[in-house]
């Protein structure tokens, strides 16, 4: 199967096999005007299959959001048909107004305007936790 | 600008000043008596609590100052729809420094975001409350003479029970201390306070449903009530509340110097009986709230 290459944009590579449909979702990419692949249930040699997903064109990419959807990917930056940079994606510290707190008890379930800010507090076992409640993201 | 929303906002040596001025005031009152002259305290409580905001305000009237604000939300603009963010910024404009008690936990973090006065957390939901936590710590300290080497026992809603969680957080950073967490399986610990506080400081805890398990073991014994308020079915309250009631008989077993304490205001769950035990606390523990609340409106507003 033959996908074009892409000039100037991104591969997100190495997806976890069955994620590409929801960072595809999450990260609003059905909204842009330019090609965007989604190939599921590539070949990996590390984990037998993965997925991946090209972007022709150079948008502002949530490089947090999508390291808190999948921190094992890796992210090409393509240039003029080279690839000028490969960035490996791990669990950001912060993630604001990606998920929200589910505590009816916390301040966010109230306040006007005020952002989702959930903080990294146990990397091993990926648990964020609410900046206002402490309430852990499930 | 300092702020206290949280007990680890202020390190050991700062706990450990602020309990040495306290025992200061208590040896000299005259001394403070017109430190605030001309400073005002606003006391926004957001939900109703007596002893909290009489204390900050009893606190800043014997330090010469004034105090404003309001006992519920229903007598604010909040009942009309305000903001945190916004009632913090006008009330900053007419006082010197903010204790604010909310039923929404983090509220005294998104207030401290936009204030251009000192905030202190006087309670956010079932989260934390800081300064019952120095309340504790000054009433353990001149009670036992020491905050390390302690065997403390902590009975009742740990789920809910925010002084808890602060008083085991300040606590944990003290050496030699162990706690006995005593409660039914619905009003246990969180774990994320048991991940984050316990277990990442290697502080020795165990569990159990029996509050006379361990009571001859305990130094102290924190008793706390179970709060109607965060429950939102009403069965689970009526069913939890009469769960643990201590009383004279069952303190026949405990050390003779066991200080027992209570944030207030009790329920049932300790007995009258108990009241005139010299080891009951609780109310010398109120007493000394005012005092290191007066301590600490000094840290904050930087007044020696």
């Amino acid at each position: 199967m033959n996908i074009d290459s892409i000039k100037n944009g991104y591969v997100i590579d190495h997806i976890k096999a069955g994620n590409a449909m929801i960072i595809y979702e999450a990260l609003g990419l059905k909204n842009l005007d330019c090609q965007v692949a989604i190939i599921s249930n590539a070949k990996s040699k590390k984990t037998g299959k993965k997925d991946i997903i090209k972007i022709d064109k150079n948008i502002d990419l949530d490089f947090d959001k999508l390291g808190f959807l999948d921190p094992e990917v890796t992210v090409n930056i393509v240039k003029d048909d080279k690839i000028i940079e490969k960035r490996k994606l791990e669990l950001p510290e912060k993630i604001v107004n990606v998920a929200k707190c589910k505590n009816p008890r916390c301040i966010t379930s109230v306040e006007r305007d005020l952002d989702q800010i959930f903080i990294l507090s146990d990397k091993k076992n990926k648990v964020y936790r609410c900046k206002y409640c402490e309430m852990s993201l499930k | 600008m300092r702020n206290l929303i949280d007990i680890k906002d202020l390190s050991v040596e700062e706990i450990d000043n602020l309990i040495k001025v306290a025992n200061d005031i208590i040896a000299n009152k005259e001394k403070y008596s017109h430190k605030c002259d001309g400073k005002k305290l606003a006391t926004l409580f957001f939900e109703p609590s007596t002893r909290t905001r009489l204390s900050f305000e009893s606190a800043m009237l014997e330090l010469g100052g004034s105090v404003l604000g309001f006992s519920e939300s229903s007598s604010s603009s909040v009942s009309k729809g305000e903001s945190v963010s916004d009632t913090i910024r006008v009330v900053g404009c007419y006082s010197d420094i903010i204790a604010m008690r909310h039923p929404k936990e983090g509220a005294p973090l998104v207030a401290c975001q936009k204030s251009v006065v000192p905030i202190i957390n006087a309670g956010d939901g079932g989260h934390n409350h800081p300064t019952q936590t120095l309340t504790d710590l000054l009433t353990i300290s001149r009670e036992k003479g020491r905050l390390n080497d302690l065997t403390i026992g902590l009975c009742g809603d740990l789920k809910f029970g925010r002084t808890v969680h602060s008083l085991i957080t300040a606590m944990s950073r003290y050496k030699g201390i162990k706690f006995v967490l005593i409660s039914p399986d619905e009003l246990k610990l969180p774990d994320y306070v048991i991940e984050n506080v316990l277990k990442k400081n290697n502080i020795e805890y165990c569990e159990t449903k029996k509050i006379e398990e361990y009571l001859p073991e305990l130094d102290v014994l924190y008793m706390t009530r179970v709060q109607k308020e965060r429950f939102f079915n009403e069965d689970d309250y009526v069913r939890l509340k009469d769960y643990y009631i201590l009383n004279k008989a069952k303190l026949e077993t405990a050390k003779k110097d066991l200080s027992i304490l209570h944030p207030l205001p009790r329920v049932n769950e300790i007995n009258t009986d108990v009241d005139d035990d010299p080891r009951a606390k609780y109310f010398e523990q109120a007493l000394n709230g005012k005092y290191i609340r007066m301590a600490l409106i000094l840290m904050m507003l930087g007044i020696k």
